[in-house]
């Protein structure tokens, strides 16, 4: 019973990182149709500065969110303004190379500055004592995990219906055309996607970084994770999204647990079953 | 005599929204017929319907007696129902040859083999030559489609049809976006068209149509309300209605 | 006839090209007698690029799981060596048709789906086969990788020395027989309509063709000359890692590609030369620093010379023959 309950809790905190990360990449993938590689350096780039100013420079773990999230998205507009804008609505192919490229060059700067090794964000002490839920005591980090991830899905869903902004954000992704016909500044509602894309994976670098540890090769390790992701919620659906982290947060945690020397073989295997069952994705809407 | 290609009570709905309604029309070989109608009137719809693309919510599909409506699109094409683009659909970087010869090979069973040489099928390419020396386009017919004119491009669809040897033949608006000095050459390639052939032109143009059709059906807002001789169509208060209303109402 | 001589010259052409080929290798062969055992890997994975070519330059399906066609034709070769069937060119045919019989099931997968969904499924597929083949370690040696093959003589005659000069010869031989095969079918009917579904499979549809079967095709020829790559490696090397069935490997493979200039076959060589050559080079420096330059020379691939160096070269010529071009029409 102890073991489905912290498979139970693990796998909700693994799934709800994998949506605060993800979910950017899934909107942005929605609304601009970029096939974007690089999602996971931006989580990564986070994970680097915030492990710098809590470690090396002793700050406080709050502005060490704080510096990371946006930190990353200082670094992202340039990246955004120069690369990326070139290979909107090229095809697919292109931006696969582009935000593969883009990918590589962030891993072998990231070594350059920081060096191979593991980097641990050190975490109040607050969120290191395990905390009783009365039957049970659960890690104060992995409920803070599952509580960041609803927040972002809350968060996330007020401001996409509820928010003006999330009306033209809404529209644009349903017919970029159309919007723009109708006075809705596209390039405006992509520019602050992205940016919030970008933050909201950077948060997830940060605050997932106990599961998904920071070191140069993340942004590969990690990469297909995002993309399985957004390709079996469906691009530009956020409860497709929650579902897709969710369900394969939950088959790979319980893979390995159960049966760990098989890896991340399950995980794929759901995939693969997946994307081959709902090949728009669970709650991808036909094209 | 039986028609060669009988469409009944054809309808398509979108949710709630009847794109298509109870459309009947037949043809006999070599008939000319044209389908025309006020932008909206569901042609698009209609196209799509009868080649497969999409499937009707009612109605049926008859094609040489067979009934063909629950074919996909590439079944319909293989048994004899083909039909050129609105806007070409072409390789740019490929020749006119090389498009004729591929649909040629396509028709002899011969188009997907391995082991063989594309450019050494002398049957096909002797053959591409003469449907294109029909149309005019032998002086381009080793350049790249990229490279020749839009006219020509339209020509060329005209060409792989040809190649296909249909019993129908759906023309999605043969003169669309060809300057009009180039008309005339579309026009007299849709004269020599074979006399078996029964052709189904859509199309905007009413000079086009005056010219080239023996019967006419109009479609407005999904319905047929007109079918008969062209002489006949622009006295029809129907017709008028569709049409001048539409204009007004899109002037409006 | 202007089609017979046009005929005669791309023949003469392709030739022409498979004597330079055979001259590059060759030369390769007299100026780095120490490093044949690396000249035969480039060899190898120049096949796996050539397979790659296939899918992505002459179909237009984006994959980055073509590692599992390659680490098929190895772990197959592999493991068939160390079962005893050891006559080298019999272990290339295991792997040519271990690589068809993967490439049938990725194809069979992979064309369900399109676009950002199809493009996992290339990944989800190698990794899958990847955490398979780690976990299979009986048969595959896991993480240690396969070992303990000992491939009988070429042909009965030829060792595979120290030197790696059979394999090498062995490898250059099977690598201008399987670009002469493939000269011919990218020019078969089979290979244009392919290039048409590239460019629009609507059109395809309505001159009555199934894009699936044409495609699924490809997908086996690709997995057959990506299984031969595969093979040679274990032959050569006489190991077999987990790196061959990769993530690693199928991205490179791609990386390669586009360098090269996909949709000519040439452009696969150049690029597997070009971005090996660096690599043994920069690699052995500092493999962080790799990284960088390969993910730069993505980037400006993109921005500045979107269709490869191959192609660029192809423009090149073409600017500068362009009056005459003109006038010749």
């Amino acid at each position: 019973m102890q073991t489905v309950f912290s498979i139970g809790v693990d796998a909700l905190a693994y799934g709800m990182v994998l949506f605060v990360i993800s979910i950017g990449l899934s909107v942005t993938m929605g609304l601009m149709r970029v096939v974007n590689l690089a999602h996971g350096a931006f989580a990564m780039i986070g994970g680097y500065i915030a492990s710098y100013a809590a470690r090396d420079l002793g700050l406080a773990y709050a502005v060490a969110v704080m510096l990371a999230v946006f930190g990353t998205i200082l670094i992202a507009i340039p990246v955004e303004r120069l690369l990326y804008r070139r290979v909107y609505g090229q095809p697919e192919l292109t931006q696969v190379l582009m935000t593969i490229g883009i990918t590589f060059c962030v891993i072998g700067i990231a070594n350059y500055v920081f060096g191979p090794t593991l980097k641990t964000i050190p975490t109040p002490e607050s969120l290191r004592a395990p905390v009783s839920l009365g039957f049970r005591t659960v890690s104060a980090h992995r409920l803070f995990v599952i509580a960041c991830g609803a927040a972002v899905a809350l968060g996330l869903w007020y401001f996409i219906e509820r928010t003006a902004f999330g009306v033209k954000l809404r529209a644009s992704v349903d017919n970029a055309a159309m919007a723009a016909a109708l006075g809705v500044k596209t390039e405006v509602v992509y520019a602050v996607s992205f940016a919030v894309a970008v933050g909201l994976a950077a948060f997830g670098g940060v605050v997932g970084a106990e599961l998904l540890p920071i070191e140069p090769y993340y942004a590969l390790r990690y990469m297909v994770t995002f993309l399985v992701v957004v390709s079996v919620g469906g691009a530009g659906s956020i409860p497709g999204a929650l579902a897709a982290c969710l369900l394969l947060g939950a088959i790979d945690v319980t893979a390995r647990y159960l049966v760990p020397d098989f890896g991340n073989f399950f995980f794929y295997l759901a995939v693969i079953l997946v994307v081959c069952v709902f090949p728009r994705g669970l709650m991808g809407r036909a094209q | 005599m039986s028609a060669v290609f009988e469409v009944s009570h054809l309808s398509k709905a979108f949710g709630g929204l009847k794109v298509n309604s109870d459309i009947s029309l037949a043809m006999n070989e070599g008939e000319r017929l044209a389908l025309i109608g006020p932008n909206g009137a569901g042609k698009t719809t209609f196209v799509n319907l009868v080649t497969g693309r999409i499937p009707p919510s009612a109605g049926s599909v008859h094609l040489a007696g067979e009934d063909i409506t629950s074919l996909g699109a590439v079944k319909r094409v293989r048994r004899g129902l083909v039909r050129t683009f609105q806007v070409t659909r072409l390789f740019p970087d490929m020749t006119p040859e090389e498009h004729v010869v591929m649909t040629i090979l396509q028709r002899l069973g011969r188009a997907t083999r391995i082991l063989a040489r594309f450019h050494g099928d002398s049957a096909a390419t002797d053959e591409a030559a003469e449907i294109l020396a029909t149309l005019g386009l032998t002086e381009v017919a080793r350049r790249k489609v990229a490279t020749i004119a839009y006219g020509q491009q339209r020509l060329l669809e005209i060409a792989i049809s040809l190649a296909q040897r249909p019993k129908v033949l759906l023309l999605d608006e043969p003169a669309a976006g060809v300057p009009s000095s180039d008309t005339p050459r579309i026009e007299e390639a849709l004269a020599r068209l074979p006399a078996s052939l029964a052709v189904l032109m859509i199309e905007h143009d009413m000079d086009l149509v005056f010219r080239f059709a023996k019967r006419v059906v109009v479609l407005a807002a999904g319905e047929v309300i007109f079918q008969g001789l062209p002489a006949e169509v622009a006295k029809d208060p129907k017709v008028r209605e569709a049409y001048l209303g539409s204009y007004a109402h899109a002037g409006g | 006839m202007p089609m017979t001589a046009s005929a005669s010259r791309t023949v003469g052409r392709d030739l022409l090209g498979l004597a330079l080929i055979a001259l590059v290798g060759l030369a390769g062969y007299w100026l780095f007698p120490d490093n044949l055992a690396f000249l035969t890997r480039v060899i190898s994975v120049a096949l796996l690029v050539l397979s790659l070519d296939l899918i992505v330059g002459y179909c237009g399906v984006a994959s980055l799981g073509q590692g599992a066609l390659y680490g098929a034709g190895a772990y197959a070769a592999g493991i068939a060596c160390v079962h005893g069937i050891t006559d080298p060119v019999l272990l290339i045919l295991i792997g040519a048709g271990a690589g068809a019989i993967m490439g049938l099931l990725m194809g069979a997968i992979m064309l369900r789906a399109h676009g950002l969904p199809q493009l996992v499924l290339s990944i989800a597929i190698v990794q899958l086969l990847h955490e398979a083949a780690n976990k299979a370690s009986s048969i595959t040696g896991g993480s240690d990788g396969l070992s303990g093959m000992s491939p009988a003589p070429l042909f009965g005659v030829f060792e595979f020395d120290l030197w790696g000069r059979s394999a090498y010869l062995f490898g250059l031989g099977l690598l201008l027989i399987v670009f002469a095969v493939l000269r011919f079918v990218t020019r078969s009917p089979f290979g244009m309509v392919c290039r048409g579904l590239k460019e629009d499979p609507l059109r395809i549809s309505a001159l009555g063709i199934y894009a699936f079967p044409v495609l699924l095709k490809m997908f086996v020829i690709s997995g057959t000359v990506a299984g031969m790559g595969g093979a040679l490696a274990a032959i050569a090397t006489q190991v077999v890692g987990l790196d061959s069935v990769s993530f690693e490997v199928s991205a490179n493979a791609l990386v390669m590609l586009v360098l090269g200039g996909i949709g000519h076959l040439y452009g696969a060589l150049i690029g597997t030369v070009i971005f090996m050559a660096l690599e043994h080079v920069v690699a052995a420096i500092n493999p962080f620093h790799w990284m960088t330059l390969v993910g730069a020379v993505l980037i400006a691939i993109v921005l500045f010379a979107p269709r490869g160096l191959s192609g660029t070269l192809d423009e090149l010529a073409r600017m500068l023959t362009r009056d005459r071009w003109r006038a010749g029409r």
